[in-house]
């Protein structure tokens, strides 16, 4: 699908080691609720763990559209493990992005090579979609900033080592929100209890809680003011990645079903034979194509910063997790009463897929972003 | 000394892929199917690469040959860690009819102009199963072979070969330069690294014709037909021993 010789090595080995390294482990990780942390260093080695972060600093130093590629072949051996990973990267490159040149020294290696994991600290109980309304506050005291407030729904918390937190510094609205880098075991910072939940169940989720947290003026990232700016351009990549992760289960559950179809029989035969079936399949593979397609325009648009890429990125984000649902169900739904039972993959693409169409910006919140860019331009 | 090192790369239909008969029984379905390193050859490549970091080898060559996709094919084993790499282009009727025969006087011809002291090759290519081509090239070269090989060791001047054999386990020692075809458990490949893969962008491959070698390869074999193997018929039940060795001798086979 026009990808060059190298970005079809990459999306080899990303398969191989997902096919080898995560599938086999899929079940057992979402039944047991285990956050593989060796595995994810296995990844990392092979330079999974910070892609489209430069080689200056350790990352891997590829595109977006590499990226995006490469999280679809590893979401198809487990998307909750790889959606945790590209929730890392995203930490890596806003750290590269925005950090001053000891703060990436610092950080960046350790988290290319997963020696260290990082969460994304932005939604609060009281602010999801109105995320600039955040309520966390970081109070400037000397060479420290005292943090009071929580975070709620952070993938990773209370088993990750940094925490990279959108906090309150200045007036209301975005443009007095600043982002600051938290290091676990630091006094002040605990964790809620681990949420249960339908899906992505190989990452946990918890609240993180600030509590007269006292982190040094140099633990910020940018500039005060900045933190909002740096989470929602964290976030058009991150869009970027999790509809790549929707691309990589709707692939594997078309596959799944494509087989099913044509190993069961009622009516004297195969499912592969009624048209109905055909057709959906062909629907279900188009519109898995459609998705593939506007994800990876999203993602070059998005490395060349061209001025359509926000748009793209929530366009991209908004059609594919929606589409790649349907794929999943439709999936499911072909695999009859079988599809229903956990001895069959299907179901966790399912249940781990359905929470992109509401985290990193709720679909809703892509068609209000497209909708206003219209508007206004 | 540190040895110079020839990996045979034999690109191959898939392990993963469910091999089709095309209609007209010449050979099987091959365009459009996914290949890749044969399996026995990517624990060649490792091998060698083993021995680079080592210090052991100074340098890893890779060898091809067919059609243009082996560049792929090549490019995988450079990702590996290999230093460079050869393409023997053969295409058409030409790569169709290439056998062992062939292959084994292409690697010959090869290790003598790169000046190598050892040739490691996959045991077996998971297409053909032929198993030949490292036996070939020892006997060519008129070099000592260690086949199947499951462990290598270095002594001096020599290599201490562990192989597998029907009976058990082996050992043989070969006096340098040699030949050695690897075994499924002399090693567990390395997956290649996305960094390697584009410093493999940089690593050479250069190209040969056999008119180059001056390697005849000629064809030596000619396939009738491909056929599928006949479907699995039932069994059937017997009630007794005795009506067992009856129905075996019936069938002719007792």
């Amino acid at each position: 699908m026009g990808l060059n010789d190298e970005q079809i090595q990459m999306q080899r080995i990303a398969t191989e080691f997902a096919q080898k390294e995560f599938l086999p482990y899929m079940a057992e990780w979402d039944e047991k609720e285990y956050f593989a942390k060796e595995t994810m260093q296995k990844a990392a080695q092979l330079g999974f763990g910070a892609i489209y972060v430069s080689e200056k600093y350790g990352g891997t130093g590829l595109t977006r559209l590499d990226s995006s590629i490469i999280f679809e072949a590893l979401s198809r051996g487990c998307v909750s493990t790889t959606a945790y990973m590209s929730i890392h990267n995203m930490c890596a490159w806003m750290i590269e992005q925005f950090g001053s040149e000891e703060q990436k020294q610092h950080w960046i290696p350790s988290l290319a090579s997963m020696e260290k994991f990082a969460s994304y600290c932005l939604t609060e109980p009281g602010s999801g979609s109105d995320a600039a309304s955040l309520a966390t506050t970081a109070r400037c005291d000397g060479d420290f900033y005292i943090l009071n407030g929580s975070k709620a729904f952070i993938s990773g918390g209370g088993d990750t080592d940094l925490y990279v937190i959108m906090v309150r510094t200045g007036s209301p609205g975005p443009k007095g929100i600043s982002c600051i880098l938290v290091e676990k075991d630091t006094p002040g910072l605990s964790f809620g209890k681990k949420e249960k939940k339908v899906g992505w169940n190989s990452q946990p989720t918890r609240a993180v809680i600030l509590e007269d947290c006292k982190v040094p003026v140099s633990n910020r990232l940018g500039e005060e003011g900045q933190g909002f700016n740096i989470a929602m351009q964290g976030l058009n990549g991150g869009r970027i990645n999790i509809a790549s992760c929707s691309l990589g289960a709707a692939q594997a559950s078309l596959e799944l079903a494509a087989n099913h179809l044509k190993v069961r029989k009622q009516f004297n035969k195969p499912l592969a034979e009624f048209q109905h079936n055909q057709f959906k399949l062909a629907q279900m593979a188009t519109n898995l194509v459609a998705s593939r397609l506007l994800v990876r325009k999203a993602a070059s648009s998005l490395q060349q910063n061209l001025p359509d890429a926000v748009s793209l990125c929530s366009m991209a984000k908004l059609f594919a997790t929606d589409q790649c649902f349907d794929i999943v169900n439709q999936a499911l739904q072909m695999h009859g009463g079988y599809g229903y039972l956990k001895d069959y993959a299907v179901q966790q693409y399912l249940r781990d897929i359905r929470v992109h169409q509401i985290l990193e910006g709720t679909n809703e919140i892509m068609q209000l972003i497209v909708s206003r860019d219209i508007l206004q331009n | 000394m540190a040895m110079r090192v020839l990996v045979g790369c034999k690109r191959v239909i898939d392990y993963a892929v469910k091999i089709r008969v095309k209609p007209d029984k010449t050979g099987v379905v091959t365009e459009g199917v996914k290949h890749s390193l044969n399996p026995f050859d990517e624990i060649a490549v490792e091998e060698a690469v083993r021995l680079k970091e080592k210090k052991l080898a100074s340098e890893v060559i890779a060898v091809s040959c067919g059609p243009p996709p082996c560049q792929e094919t090549l490019r995988t084993a450079l990702a590996m860690g290999v230093d460079r790499g050869i393409h023997v282009e053969i295409g058409g009727k030409d790569y169709e009819t290439l056998q062992p025969i062939h292959v084994s006087k292409i690697l010959a011809k090869l290790a003598q102009e790169e000046k190598v002291d050892l040739i490691i090759l996959g045991k077996q290519a998971i297409d053909d199963d032929a198993n030949q081509t490292a036996q070939m090239t020892a006997a060519v070269l008129d070099w000592p072979q260690g086949v199947f090989a499951s462990k290598i060791e270095k002594m001096d001047g020599t290599l201490k070969i562990q192989r597998e054999v029907d009976g058990g386990v082996e050992y043989v020692e070969a006096k340098l330069p040699a030949v050695i075809s690897s075994d499924l458990r002399l090693n567990e490949p390395r997956y290649a690294t996305l960094p390697n893969i584009m410093k493999a962008k940089k690593k050479q491959i250069a190209k040969k014709s056999i008119s180059d070698l001056g390697v005849d390869i000629t064809p030596r074999v000619e396939v009738l037909t491909v056929e599928d193997p006949p479907v699995r018929e039932a069994g059937a039940k017997v009630e007794s021993v005795e009506e067992l060795l009856t129905k075996l001798k019936d069938l002719g086979r007792i």
